[in-house]
């Protein structure tokens, strides 16, 4: 199970006097299992590059294959990769509509043809992965608090047992605690139930934390593609793209300048503490 | 396809028709829309066709954003014409079996395509040269005279501005949630009539709720900034008569003068 | 009595079910006591739901307080005739920027506000200018609020209250939903006000980094002031925080990691260059 992008490019606007190239020549493979963190300035191509893959953009030049399979040659139907491929954008919460948080997540499964019970049984299992106490099932979501409403709007697209989840930006406008709850639960269905989570973000701290590989946008291309330590290590061309390190990582570069040895490519609270103490206790 | 809809979106630009008062501008488009309907001939058209020509000049927007807002209605446009074609009296040109087109028909389809596409641009020079605050402000002050009948005309003028402020970001917000929801297998375009109508219900009520909220939203704001309604008012931008706009007067009535009297002599 | 107080404030929502009955109450304040000094820059803390926008609607006389009083520059809100001297005093930001930009274009809507004041044109091209300089957006003041970055639309809105000369601005949440580079963007206008004008600023958020700069920080939770001090003695409290679902910023989390390993290093660090310090200090 992969998906791969092959030489992607999008245009907006093509054949106006507004043309702007969102994606170019982008290049990249999708592995089962995988935690990827996708970051980049606003404007970076990163939203275009992600409804690529379940096909709600289709590049202008390049393709898109899901399983070794071409998923715009016309026999491959784009709403199945919609189940496989699952994309939860920003401020989900702005989609709910049905009269209950329970109907709510029911509406993916049974347009994917569910019968009304195996949607229901899907719909509890995602609810019960997201957290949601079964007091709010049959609450209205609109009466639910803003974090809330996040989780059950996930719980809509997990609901219909995606391989891959996309979310972009799910923290966004939260609270510190709401943010690591969502990434916590996140980061459980990657490690549990081995579905492959990308993560568009804006907070450094967070991709640090969590993800295993980083993908950095600038300007449509795909400026990095490594794991965060890697990425990290080139704070400078970070800079210039409108992007940064961790602040510990920044600290840890100037603990190494005054003559600390400690581990510049530490990128959490944790790595840093662990560098510095042994350090000091040298 | 929801973006290509270019009335009511200001074109920045600094020109003689960008200055001009907005009651000139709202008194030119409704001259001439009258003049696009009493215009019957070849000379008429030629008026009309130059005095649009030189408002666009003027206006210096590019003649291609302005061809853009015809994209709109070209549906419109070309069963306007079909219809006309077809359904004409008169003399026959050409014949397949019961389809018979007339010279009048011909005619008629040409005047009225002509018609509607002038119309659509007289109308969107307007609104692509004038802010929508400065438009609904001359129509405030030009309709002043409609409060003595107890038209609320502040209101309505204010109610207005925000439509039009709001109506891209509401595009763009259909736009994001018709996207959401397709990502969940939602069906926008297959089945019939009633399905269609059942399946935009997940689109439709998240952009009432979005509307209902961004409404609220924003009477707190125009609330917090000291807003209670028009009494009491100030303007940056109070509307005053220049030289120029009394210039621009004397070329729209010569301008209707001359299509009047070319309907009344041809 | 600084240039905002509330006393004993309660503000209560009440839910009526169909029929229009009481169907329950929700209490958002509970008897919040605050004296907020002229000049200050005050950060107001506190996780989703915990009452911190409702009480920055009391600061404008939007909402009326329940129990208890709030006066803004020694006005009652709850007196009508009050309204819009204390809307003239207290500036207010909201959280989406779309929502609260009223004109379709820049200068216009900064207009806005002195315009509901009744200020003559001539001065309100004065103070338009001059607002929009102050947050360097003078560039744009012919521009379309839609082709703006949400950090500038923001600074639009800041320059909107601006207009209206107010002593004060209260932001509710300005940086929510904003990426990175928007909200310093729009702290970074917000801290030269507070510098070079003395507008008093207060300033409601849940991103802590944004109270680093504060003069007084406030906490809260659960409709009620739960912790107060400066940054320093706030960001001290690590654990706390934590509790009232907040955090801390990172080299601060940092600095509190290292103690609690056993360093010698003090409470309440607030930037590198200081645990840089501590650090060094060791050896």
């Amino acid at each position: 199970m992969s998906l791969i992008l092959n030489e992607v490019n999008y245009y907006y606007g093509k054949g106006t006097n507004l043309v702007s190239h969102a994606v170019k020549d982008v290049t990249l493979t999708i592995e089962d299992g995988e935690f990827i963190g996708i970051i980049g300035h606003t404007g970076s191509g990163k939203s275009t590059l992600i409804q690529h893959m379940n096909g709600l953009l289709k590049p202008t030049s390049g393709g898109v294959y899901y399983n070794g399979r071409d998923v715009h040659d016309g026999s491959f139907k784009l709403k199945e990769l919609r189940s496989h491929v699952g994309i939860v954008f920003q401020y989900p919460e702005y989609q709910l509509f049905e009269a209950t948080v329970f109907d709510d997540v029911c509406f993916g499964p049974k347009n994917q043809g569910l019968k009304d019970n195996e949607a229901g049984l899907v719909a509890f299992e995602a609810l019960r992965d997201m957290h949601i106490p079964p007091e709010m099932y049959y609450q209205s979501p609109f009466e639910l608090s803003g974090g809330q409403k996040r989780l059950v709007a996930i719980a809509g697209v997990l609901a219909m047992k995606p391989d891959m989840l996309i979310l972009d930006e799910p923290t966004a406008g939260l609270d510190p605690r709401g943010r690591k709850e969502i990434l916590n639960l996140l980061s459980r269905l990657n490690r549990e139930k081995h579905i492959t989570v990308v993560l568009v973000s804006h907070s450094m701290e967070d991709v640090a934390e969590y993800v295993n590989r980083l993908i950095v946008m600038d300007k449509g291309s795909i400026a990095f593609d490594a794991t965060p330590k890697e990425v990290f290590a080139h704070y400078k061309e970070l800079e210039t793209m409108g992007l940064a390190a961790p602040k510990v990582t920044y600290f840890m570069h100037q603990l190494k300048e005054k003559g600390w040895q400690v581990d510049t490519s530490a990128i959490t609270v944790e790595e840093a503490k662990k560098s510095i103490l042994a350090a000091i206790r040298r | 396809m929801l973006r290509d809809i270019t009335i009511g979106q200001y074109y920045p630009e600094k020109s003689v028709i960008h200055s001009l008062d907005p009651r000139v501008k709202l008194a030119g488009a409704l001259i001439f829309i009258v003049s696009v309907f009493l215009f019957e001939n070849i000379i008429g058209f030629l008026v009309m066709t130059a005095f649009l020509a030189m408002c666009i000049k003027l206006s210096k927007v590019p003649f291609k954003y302005m061809v853009k807002g015809l994209k709109a209605i070209l549906v419109i446009l070309i069963l306007t014409a079909v219809l006309n074609l077809l359904w004409s009296p008169g003399e026959t040109l050409v014949q397949f079996s019961f389809i018979r087109i007339t010279k009048q028909g011909v005619y008629n389809s040409l005047y009225m395509v002509i018609r509607l596409s002038y119309l659509v641009i007289g109308t969107s020079i307007m609104t692509l040269t004038t802010t929508p605050t400065r438009l609904t402000d001359g129509m405030e002050k030009g309709l002043h005279f409609l409060n003595r009948c107890k038209v609320p005309v502040h209101e309505i003028a204010m109610m207005m501005s925000i439509a039009l402020r709001f109506i891209p970001i509401l595009m763009e917000e259909t736009d994001k949630i018709m996207k959401a929801q397709m990502a969940r297998g939602a069906d926008f375009e297959s089945g019939n009539i009633f399905q269609k109508a059942k399946n935009m219900i997940p689109l439709l009520v998240p952009l009432f709720v979005a509307a209902w909220r961004r409404a609220s939203d924003l009477a707190m704001a125009m609330e917090a900034r000291c807003y209670h309604g028009g009494e009491g008012r100030t303007k940056m931008k109070p509307l005053k008569y220049q030289q120029m706009d009394k210039k621009a007067y004397g070329v729209l009535f010569f301008y209707l003068l001359v299509m009047i009297v070319l309907k009344v002599i041809l | 009595m600084g240039i905002m107080k509330a006393a004993k404030l309660v503000h209560e929502y009440i839910h009526r079910d169909d029929d229009g009955n009481v169907d329950h109450i929700e209490t958002a304040l509970n008897g919040v006591d605050l004296d907020i000094e002229a000049g200050d820059f005050i950060a107001i803390l506190g996780h989703n739901g915990s009452g911190k926008s409702t009480l920055a609607k009391h600061l404008n006389a939007i909402l009326m307080p329940t129990e208890g009083t709030v006066w803004v520059d020694g006005k009652n809100t709850k007196a009508p005739e009050n309204t819009l001297d204390i809307r003239k005093t207290a500036g207010m930001v909201f959280q989406n920027p779309d929502n609260q930009i009223i004109a379709g274009m820049v200068e216009e809507d900064v207009a806005f506000g002195p315009e509901n004041m009744g200020v003559p044109s001539q001065e309100i091209w004065q103070r338009v200018m001059r607002s929009l300089n102050l947050v360097h957006m003078e560039a744009y003041k012919n521009h379309s609020p839609n082709k703006l970055s949400g950090g500038q639309k923001q600074r639009v809105a800041i320059a909107g209250v601006l207009a209206m000369q107010p002593k004060c601005i209260v932001l509710d949440e300005p940086t929510a939903m904003l990426d990175p580079e928007g909200r310093k963007e729009v702290m970074d206008a917000v801290l030269e006000l507070n510098k070079t004008k003395q507008v008093t600023v207060i300033l409601i958020t849940h991103y802590m980094e944004e109270a680093i700069h504060a003069d007084k920080v406030y906490v809260m939770d659960g409709g009620e002031i739960v912790m107060e001090g400066t940054a320093r003695e706030i960001f001290a409290r690590v654990q706390e925080l934590e509790n009232h679902r907040l955090s801390v910023p990172q080299i601060t989390k940092l600095a509190h990691e290292l103690k609690c390993s056993g360093l010698p290093i003090p409470d309440g660090i607030l930037d590198e260059e200081e645990l840089m310090e501590a650090i060094c200090h060791l050896s």
